[in-house]
């Protein structure tokens, strides 16, 4: 074993232990925002392995678009619904815990299995283009990727409308006692909540 | 044992014990937030499936980066939605408990 096999084994063990406890820390911590926080951290980690496997567009993909984005996004969101509240017990929640781990077991083991039984045809490491790949990644984009390419911008633009009209609130247009218009960035209308009578 | 390299089921045993813990967060979580983050470790379990078949099998062409990066968009729009939804959610019924979001249960 080389030097360079080595220190690549050590660090997909190092990467690989944190992704795997950060996201155990991500659904069993009790407090939201370490779990937003540990959730950044095991998209880092991801990125790490990214780059293990010779990609590095992708793993900086990774860091602006998960972590720049999505965890910020993610922690926007806490701040904005973080309401301490105690939750109703539910009935036969040991019975949903045994049911959902065992399920979950059971896949995970049929998935280990699927990996290390099925023998993988694994390509001649020299045709490797290794560091060359954010050129073959642009050439795939403007040729047989560009369909694709096109109709996920326009995915982008819907997603975004459809945040907006989504998360709005309604706004008044006019003050209500003198009628003249009002900035519509600090006066929200109060609205009843709708739903809450139907249990 | 002697390796030259990283074995390729190393990388996709790290993403099924991934993908197997986003679907226990799923099953799990009281909070809405909480799901929407196992939906994100569950996409980030796939991509480095694709990755890693891309960089093992695919190595030439890498097709798997870029379908890494078709997920990667449409992960940040599925973000965006659901965090929208979470948010009008929260603003009619004033909770983010999954348990009180039952207004399909017939």
């Amino acid at each position: 074993m080389s030097i360079a096999v080595t220190t690549q084994i050590i660090c997909f063990s190092v990467l690989s232990l944190v992704v795997i406890v950060g996201a155990l820390g991500v659904i069993l911590l009790e407090s939201i925002v370490y779990s937003a926080f540990l959730l950044g951290g095991v998209f880092l980690s991801v990125a790490g392995l990214y780059l293990l496997l010779n990609a590095s567009f992708v793993a900086a993909a990774q860091v602006l678009v998960y972590v720049g984005a999505v965890n910020v996004l993610i922690i926007f969101a806490i701040m904005l619904v973080n309401k301490k509240e105690d939750l109703k017990p539910i009935d036969n929640l040991k019975l949903r815990r045994i049911v959902s781990t065992s399920i979950c077991l059971t896949l995970l083991s049929l998935l280990i299995r699927v990996d290390l039984s099925n023998v993988w045809g694994i390509a001649d490491p020299n045709r490797s283009i290794g560091e060359e790949s954010t050129i073959r990644i642009g050439e795939h984009l403007f040729s047989d990727y560009l369909l694709p390419f096109e109709v996920a911008s326009v995915l982008l633009l819907m997603a975004m409308i459809g945040a907006i009209v989504l998360a709005r609130r309604d706004v008044m247009n006019e003050d209500i006692s003198t009628g003249l218009p009002v900035d519509q960035e600090l006066i929200e209308k109060s609205s009843e909540p709708l739903l809450m009578k139907k249990n | 044992m002697n390796l030259d390299t990283i074995p390729l089921q190393a990388f996709l045993i790290v993403s099924s014990i991934l993908f197997c813990i986003g679907i226990w967060g799923l099953l799990n979580s009281r909070n809405a937030v909480r799901v929407l983050m196992s939906i994100e470790l569950m996409l980030n379990a796939v991509n480095i499936n694709l990755m890693a078949f891309s960089s093992y099998i695919d190595n030439n062409l890498i097709q798997g980066q870029v379908f890494t990066i078709f997920v990667i968009t449409v992960a940040a729009a599925e973000a965006a939605v659901g965090l929208a939804i979470l948010l009008s959610l929260y603003r009619n019924r004033i909770t983010v408990d999954m348990e009180s979001f039952n207004l399909l249960k017939w």
